[in-house]
């Protein structure tokens, strides 16, 4: 669904991908890690053109998104950090994603439902705090019903139940055929809803493999051991 | 695109800055009509205030909206939208809310006090120094990511095109003044929109009789139809010019 290939990006003398080359099927949930500043973020971000690659080609369906605009309508993105229009309350900012999207018919309203969002429509968005912030994020990422959805550190700063609502949500898409390319630190949530796990270290690729192989061949039952050990002996 | 523009005027419309900008151009214009004695001598004062005041409101506006915007931008970039067009909408945005502001505060009151075709170049020149230095405002913005660095350079720009560029183009007139110069300081005109549209006003009006054989040549120039034309696409080309430049750069940067 989405191939990356030979992808170069960097920031003034700070290298941040190298040579990246991997791709991701869809009906998956690909976790992405990786240490702090290892290049996760502007991965996404450059799925997303956000940031523009230096060298390289990513292709959604076998096409070049560079320079391209119409493919984000299959992408649902949710930032690390929503950085929203402070005075904006939060109706308005959904109102105005979509009249500017009005061309899509099913709308998911799901995660405004469960998250209770609408109880706090009028709240601006300044005034939000980050857990309600991502909810909002969330809420928008999920949406238009894309088939891409690209969560960046998705329940970093949710409380619990909001998280599980949301890890609910994910396997529920996922078996819709969707592609859900997550970004994570966290080992146990990972092992829940992952299928793939590609890990990034300074920018190039580490490893991309099934849950299931990675347990297989490192002979251990828990993922974080599995990772810490496969680490461990590339060093 | 209306879309998008639609979202930006109402952001713009709400933070009150305009609202009192339109007031702020009433009065002006509304207190030098009532005390100068002629319609001339105001709309004199007037286009001396309004070639000061509205390159520099339009510039710092220009800027800091540009900045405080930056998390609209960042939320629609994501969208299937092309950034070109995220960029246009907020450069329309701002440069038809401030000229808005001008046509309601000069342009009713010279209706009013004073209506001719001076005062329809008046208005018009403000107009263009309006889009011109959004424009260079925006300009200034995509250079740099630092707010305080973007609204420098801002204001340096709106310094040099004020207040400098007259003093550089004084030093040159004395220092060639055993030369013909009036085809030079026809070019060193065009060069500075401000200027530009300060002799376009100037010699609507009858002092320009008073400027000496230069004042005759760009009487004889401005004067016509296709003089008049020439100095508005040279204003047309102030705007393009950065409005283009900084949608490239906007186009190619990250977010």
């Amino acid at each position: 669904m989405i191939a990356i290939e030979n992808l170069c990006k960097t920031y003034g003398k700070l290298t941040v991908l190298k040579d990246l080359t991997v791709r991701f099927g869809g009906g998956r949930v690909v976790s992405v890690i990786g240490p702090n500043g290892s290049g996760k973020t502007t991965m996404s971000k450059c799925i997303l053109g956000m940031v523009l690659p230096d060298s390289g080609d990513i292709k959604m369906d076998g096409e070049s998104v560079l320079k391209k605009y119409a493919y984000r309508s299959q992408i649902g993105y949710m930032p690390q950090i929503g950085k929203y229009p402070e005075n904006m309350k939060i109706r308005q900012v959904i109102d105005m994603i979509r009249d500017i999207r009005k061309d899509v018919k099913t709308i998911d309203e799901e995660l405004i439902g469960l998250y209770g969002l609408k109880a706090m429509y009028e709240k601006r968005m300044g005034s939000l705090s980050g857990g309600t912030k991502q909810k909002v994020s969330a809420a928008l990422a999920f949406m238009f019903d894309p088939q891409v959805l690209i969560l960046d550190e998705p329940t970093a700063g949710l409380d619990p139940i909001s998280a599980e609502i949301l890890k609910c949500k994910i396997l529920k898409e996922k078996k819709k055929g969707k592609l859900i390319l997550i970004t994570s630190h966290i080992m146990s949530e990972v092992e829940e809803v992952a299928d793939e796990v590609m890990c990034l270290v300074d920018g190039s690729l580490r490893f991309h493999e099934t849950i299931a192989s990675i347990k297989q061949h490192t002979n251990e039952e828990r993922l974080s051991r599995a990772i810490a050990k496969i680490m461990n002996e590339e060093d | 695109m209306n879309k998008i523009i639609k979202y930006v005027l109402y952001d713009i419309v709400r933070n009150k800055i305009i609202v009192a900008y339109t007031l702020f151009l009433l009065l002006l214009s509304i207190g030098l009509f009532n005390l100068g004695g002629s319609p001339e001598k105001g709309l004199l004062s007037l286009l001396n205030l309004v070639l000061l005041t509205v390159p520099l409101i339009s510039i710092v506006f220009g800027t800091t909206h540009f900045y405080n915007s930056y998390e609209f931008m960042e939320l629609l970039v994501s969208q299937p939208i092309k950034r070109s067009k995220i960029f246009m909408s907020e450069y329309w945005g701002v440069s038809l809310s401030l000229s808005g502001a001008f046509v309601i505060g000069v342009g009713i009151p010279v209706l009013l006090f004073a209506p001719s075709a001076t005062g329809l170049y008046l208005v018009l020149t403000g107009v263009f120094i309006t889009f011109i230095f959004v424009a260079l405002a925006f300009l200034a913005s995509v250079v740099t990511r630092d707010k305080a660095k973007g609204i420098g350079i801002a204001l340096l720009l709106w310094f040099y095109f004020a207040l400098i560029y007259d003093g550089l183009v004084l030093f040159i007139l004395y220092s060639f003044a055993d030369y013909p110069l009036e085809y030079a300081t026809l070019a060193l005109t065009a060069m500075n929109p401000v200027d530009l549209g300060r002799v376009m006003v100037l010699l609507n009006l009858d002092i320009s009789a008073m400027m000496g054989y230069t004042g005759a040549l760009y009487k004889s120039i401005f004067g016509s139809m296709w003089g008049i034309g020439i100095a508005l696409v040279v204003m047309v080309l102030w705007v393009l010019v950065p409005v283009l430049a900084s949608r490239r750069a906007f186009k190619r940067r990250d977010v």
